[in-house]
């Protein structure tokens, strides 16, 4: 446990010191959603369509994917190899991916609250349950940070190149973010939040197994 | 390890398929709307399925042998039964997309199971191209169990409790009646389950020919 703390101290330092992942993938979102922003604004009258709701919830989410997918397929990635070397002498496999997962859910639930409030100023903004939806932006970056976590500690074992990692990550994220879609369009609708509940608990259930799976797995994977 | 070198269950095996496919087609079933003589295919199309999930589960249990003892053998076995399970995949999927012609109207109609089942196949083709992309057998061997064990799991969430949560024309999904509960009879039961278990072996007795290949193609090739 102190292992985990250390290294998550560690990690945040080095992001603190560069800030290079946490400005690239706020500057990848906010230029995602510009573009995005200009492509729909070519054809008038789509703000008012009927349609609208449905396509600025879908819209977060696959910039969500795509953005989460950048931001950690990196956590592996800049490890040079003596020094994942030297962790292997002093750490425990299991506070390694640990301490990676804790720091990937971090930034990219503050990358992703970022993201909301920049998606929001863009488009407009007609979400009736404010604080649910929010939740819910929350616990999908979770449920990125963790799938992705391990994910791409596979893909940097395996010759680490991007393709490999979407291609792995996706049939594997597909069941999350149907959930997240559709729980999301309850709170923007503002359905009684008693009926998602169901939902939200199956996610927290891929989470919590994606998460015992990785701390099982991770020390096979780590040894080379 | 022997089990694989007997005769007995495969004779037991092409004995039961020869039953189902005769009995299958000759005793009498329900009367239903809709489905009529297609019910027939409750038969074929549902043991595939479970021919499919029988092989999966062995290369699991062979990927973690493999991860705890490191014999190449095993990771041959895995692999091999992934290969295996992934005709049975097809095949399932083809038989229900015939079936779904007939009674639903479309060949794919954009059900949950069906889809969720196209996911789950693309989830096992990622498992082909990762094993593809390294070249070093052991790291070859390691990293795709370790991919194995991760998305068993989450192949079993996509095709058997996702689908459960919405909408499907399936039947035991979203409210619809089960096939055990009101469809079915005993007459149906009767060369249903033996199917199960026909199927089953003949999917093991598949991946154990494949295998015993892939281990004649092994030993030429080891270093003595």
């Amino acid at each position: 446990m102190g292992q985990t703390f250390e290294l998550l101290k560690k990690e945040i330092v080095l992001e603190w010191r560069s800030k290079y992942a946490f400005n690239g993938i706020l500057l990848y979102i906010v230029s995602t959603v510009f573009v995005c922003y200009i492509s729909f604004n070519l054809n008038p009258g789509f703000k008012g369509s009927q349609g609208y709701p449905i396509v600025w919830n879908i819209l977060f989410w696959i910039i969500m994917l795509f953005a989460s997918v950048n931001a950690i397929a990196k956590s592996f990635l800049q490890e040079s190899k003596s020094r994942l070397l030297y962790y292997y002498c002093i750490a425990h496999p299991q506070a390694i991916i640990l301490s990676k997962t804790i720091y990937n859910t971090l930034l990219m639930g503050l990358l992703s609250i970022l993201a909301f409030i920049v998606y929001s100023l863009f488009f407009t903004n007609s979400v009736n349950d404010l604080l649910f939806y929010f939740v819910i932006v929350l616990l999908g970056s979770t449920s990125f940070s963790t799938v992705f976590t391990m994910i791409s500690a596979i893909a940097s074992k395996a010759g680490n190149n991007g393709t490999l990692m979407a291609i792995l990550s996706f049939p594997v994220i597909i069941p999350v973010i149907l959930l997240l879609i559709k729980v999301s369009k309850a709170a923007m609708d503002g359905i009684d939040r008693g009926l998602s509940l169901g939902n939200i608990g199956v996610l927290l259930a891929i989470n919590v197994i994606v998460i015992a799976s990785s701390l099982i797995l991770f020390p096979f994977l780590w040894r080379d | 390890m022997k089990f694989i070198y007997q005769t007995w269950w495969k004779v037991l095996a092409v004995v039961m398929i020869f039953y189902t496919l005769i009995a299958g087609l000759l005793l009498g079933v329900p009367r239903l709307e809709i489905l009529h003589e297609t019910i027939r295919n409750t038969y074929f199309h549902v043991p595939m399925w479970i021919a499919m999930f029988t092989v999966f589960t062995i290369s699991v249990i062979y990927s973690i042998k493999y991860l705890q003892t490191g014999k190449e053998e095993y990771d041959l076995i895995s692999v091999e039964c992934v290969n295996t399970g992934m005709f049975f995949f097809v095949v399932g999927l083809i038989t229900g997309m015939l079936w779904a012609k007939y009674t639903w109207g479309e060949y794919w109609s954009n059900d949950p199971k069906q889809n969720s089942a196209a996911i789950a196949f693309l989830l096992y083709c990622a498992y082909g191209v990762l094993r593809n992309s390294i070249d070093e057998e052991q790291k070859r061997g390691k990293i795709s169990a370790i991919y194995n064990i991760f998305a068993f799991p989450v192949m079993v969430v996509l095709i058997m409790v996702l689908p459960r949560l919405t909408d499907s024309l399936h039947p035991g999904n979203g409210g619809n009646p089960a096939f055990g509960k009101l469809d079915m009879d005993n007459r149906m039961r009767v060369v249903l389950y033996p199917a199960f278990i026909a199927w089953a072996l003949m999917g093991v007795w598949i991946a154990t020919l494949r295998y015993r290949i892939r281990l004649i193609e092994f030993k030429k090739n080891a270093i003595n």
